[in-house]
Parts: C-alpha cells; sequence; structure tokens
C-alpha cells in the first residue's frame, strides 16, 4: 500500500473539507478500499476516516403497525426505516426494528463477508463502491430505497450507474439510506463459497400488488431490474410465476466461476427461492 | 508521521506509525506482540483476528491509525498468570489444532461468538461463526468440538476479552 495522509475529522462538514484535497478517498469500514489499495488498484493522496464522525450509524424506525408474528407475539411491520451511512451489516442483521419491519434486509446483510467483515463493513461504503457483486445495491433498487446525501434525496433508480459507478458527485457524501417497508420481500443469493460475494442474488419486494426484482452478481453493468418477472409476479406472487422467465445471457457476466447461461439459469432459480422465502 | 494511542491487553501503548501501517502490522512489528497472524494478508482467512472495543475483527484489514483510542485485544491477551483461557484449554484438550497458524484467529472468533451468543452453542452455529476463519490441516472437526467445550466451559467466566 502506498502511504496517504490520514485525517480523522468528527463532523460531516469537516469530512467534506477534506475531502475537496487532491485525490483523496472517504474511508468508512475500509473492507474493500483497503484491500484494493493494498493491491495498489488504489492510491489516494489523502484517506478520510469517517470513523471518528458520530451520529451516521443509527436505525431509526418509524410508522408502521404491529401484526401477529410468525412465532407468535407482535412485530411491528412497515413504515419507515432509516439506517444511517456507517451502520455495520452487523448492526443491521442484528437489529430488532429491522428484523421486524424490514426481516428480508436483515438477513442479507447477516450474509455479507463473514462475522468480522461484518463488525466493520458498512451501508454506506457498500452502495457507495456499488461492486457488481454485492447485496445491498439488490436490496435498495428492489425496495426503491432514498440514498440522502449531504446534497440531496438520490433513487436508488439513479443511483446505481455502472460498474463500480454511482450518481455521487466528487464532493458528496452519503448521510443515510431511506427504506420503505414493502408488504413482503426476500432475498436468496447462491454465493461463491471462498469470498461469499453473490455469484448471483435476487431480491424480490412486493408493495400493494407492485413488485420490483432487482439482481446483483450477474450484470455486465451491476445491479438490474427483470421487468418480465416483476409483471409476472405482481399478476400471481408465486414461484411459479417465475417459469419459463429466462434472462438473456448476452449481458451476463462470465468469469471463472460461472458462465453467463449458467448465471442465467441461476437468476430463475434464486428469484424463485426469494418468492418462497419472501415474508 | 501520525500518532497511534491504543489500549492493548489492558495496557496503554503508542507509537508513530506511517499512517498506511495496518493493525496487525504495528501489533507484531512495533508491539512485538506475534501471536497475531497473518495468513493470506486479503480478509478471508482470519488468522488475523483480534478485538477492537470488543468485536472481532481482521487486523490485516485495518489501519492502525482507525484504532486510534480503542481497546484491542489479541490472543496474548486472554490467559491470566500463566493460566490458559478456557477457550486455549479447550482446543488443547480436544486436540483443536494442529500446526498451530489459525489457532489465534480461531479462539478470538470463537471467543467473540460466545459473548454474542452464549455458551451453549451448537455445531451449526460455531461452523457458521467460523465462516471466516480458514483451517489448513484439521477439516474443522474437532475446532468445532473445542469451541463447543470452550463456549461451556467460559460459563460465569465471560471477561473483557
Amino acid at each position: 500500500m502506498y502511504n496517504f495522509e490520514f485525517h480523522r475529522p468528527t463532523t460531516v462538514d469537516e469530512a467534506l473539507r477534506h475531502l475537496k484535497a487532491d485525490e483523496a478517498k472517504l474511508l468508512a469500514g475500509g473492507q474493500t478500499l483497503l484491500p484494493t489499495m493494498k493491491q495498489r488498484l488504489a492510491a489516494p493522496k489523502h484517506v478520510v476516516d469517517l470513523g471518528g464522525v458520530t451520529g451516521l450509524s443509527t436505525i431509526d424506525h418509524k410508522g408502521g403497525s404491529l401484526v401477529m408474528g410468525k412465532a407468535g407475539g407482535t412485530v411491528l411491520r412497515g413504515g419507515t426505516l432509516t439506517i444511517g451511512a456507517l451502520t455495520t451489516h452487523a448492526q443491521v442483521a442484528n437489529s430488532n426494528e429491522v428484523k421486524e419491519s424490514l426481516p428480508a434486509l436483515a438477513s442479507l446483510a447477516g450474509g455479507i463477508g463473514d462475522p468480522a467483515v461484518r463488525n466493520r463493513g458498512t451501508i454506506g461504503g457498500s452502495i457507495a463502491n456499488n461492486d457488481p457483486a454485492a447485496d445491498y445495491p439488490a436490496a435498495c433498487l428492489a425496495l426503491g430505497a432514498t440514498v440522502v446525501t449531504n446534497k440531496r434525496e438520490i433513487a436508488a433508480d439513479d443511483f446505481f450507474t455502472g460498474l463500480f459507478e454511482t450518481a455521487l458527485e466528487p464532493d458528496e457524501l452519503i448521510l443515510r439510506v431511506v427504506f420503505t417497508a414493502p408488504g413482503r420481500a426476500g432475498y436468496a443469493k447462491f454465493r461463491n463459497p471462498a469470498s461469499r460475494y453473490a455469484i448471483v442474488g435476487v431480491f424480490v419486494a412486493e408493495r400493494q400488488g407492485e413488485v420490483r426484482v432487482a439482481v446483483t452478481g450477474a450484470g455486465q453493468s451491476g445491479v438490474f431490474r427483470v421487468p418480465a418477472m416483476e409483471a409476472a409476479l405482481a399478476k400471481k406472487f408465486d414461484a411459479s410465476a417465475v417459469d419459463g422467465i429466462r434472462v438473456d445471457a448476452s449481458d451476463l457476466v462470465s468469469d471463472i466461476h460461472a458462465q453467463a447461461d449458467y448465471r442465467a439459469h441461476l437468476i430463475g432459480v434464486m428469484a424463485k427461492r426469494a418468492v418462497q422465502m419472501a415474508a | 508521521m501520525p500518532k497511534v494511542n491504543l489500549t492493548v491487553n489492558g495496557k496503554p501503548v503508542s507509537a508513530d506509525i506511517e499512517a498506511r501501517t495496518l493493525l496487525v502490522t504495528m501489533l507484531r512489528e512495533t508491539l512485538k506482540l506475534t501471536g497475531t497472524h497473518v495468513g493470506c494478508d486479503t480478509s478471508q482467512c482470519g488468522a488475523c483476528v483480534v478485538h477492537v472495543d470488543g468485536k472481532a475483527v481482521k487486523s490485516c484489514t485495518m489501519l492502525a491509525v482507525q484504532a486510534d483510542g480503542a481497546r484491542v485485544v489479541t490472543i496474548e491477551g486472554l490467559a491470566t498468570d500463566g493460566t490458559l483461557h478456557p477457550m486455549q484449554e479447550a482446543f488443547r484438550e480436544n486436540h483443536g489444532l494442529q500446526c498451530g497458524f489459525c489457532t489465534p484467529g480461531m479462539i478470538m472468533t470463537a471467543v467473540d461468538l460466545v459473548n454474542r451468543e452464549g455458551n451453549e452453542l451448537d455445531e451449526h452455529a460455531i461452523r457458521e461463526g467460523l465462516e471466516g476463519n480458514l483451517c489448513r490441516c484439521t477439516g474443522y472437526h474437532n475446532i468445532v468440538k473445542s469451541i463447543a467445550a470452550g463456549a461451556r466451559a467460559m460459563k460465569g467466566k465471560r471477561r473483557a476479552a
């Protein structure tokens, strides 16, 4: 790793000032940036560590209503879930508010990397990096999340713009991600057993008859939606509705882990599993 | 050079280091605590797991400057007055290691797992908890056995580690 000047601001404003420096990078949990810097694929001159900035790792749930839970007793479903950018995957996975209002998101977070990685990696870091095999982009896109930055609110549909690319401007910092809880949602991932990244991950969300299906791990330009599956599931929210719908393999990734046509097949399988798991 | 202040295994330490110094490098090369190992250096193998403010992290994927002000516990911080920590003792009793290279990370991960999930761990919970730790000798069987036994032995003995 090449050396750099290190900054540890305690406020967002201070972080933004450091970010103006030449070749500055924000460091959240560091679970991607540090390995990338070790390989010298990234060599920022300034690293702005957000670890000292307070108030960005909160989980806040508003609204919703009490319904009977599967295991008996009542759980709070629906409403709006606001997750601070520096909230770790472990925090999201273990949060009672997330488990009750958006269980698919808690289970997605609990399946990222391994326990030690989940203790450091953050939701803001994950979506800002927009790795084409990361889990969170699929959740954000399928749930129609809103990414709130220091400047504006960006709909997930406009946020993920390509491979490791987002709508974020160089002087923009994610503050939080806002999810409106769906009627039901599920996430199924066929993961690489070594890296635990998605070879194919499918997030399905249903809200008042509208269905969104987002796929990660497979697209040549990162996360994408599958309109044909969305239309079929909107008519009938059942795994069988996905039968016979095949994503065009020519737009999918082929690598040492899986060929494009195999990924196309897996999208169908994972979509079905996600529908079956939807809660 | 940035100055880093840490509490390592209960003792305050400070060092002037380059910003790019990894936490594991500071532990091993500056503080000479070589019990924490570097296996893959790519956040896969878990040989470098230590506890930072009570949470298991891969110290090869954290800068020492990020840990400034934190409380760090390494494998050297588990035994007290020459008596092995119950989890260390359980690995010894159950033949939970062969070459021993992965063991410090296994034990730090295991103690973290017990702190999070309690003293009665079934095989599934243990194997899931070990997803980020690789062992190339044992086939994991005796590691899982060791952790189940160590978890029970830790009952009532939970400590800062």
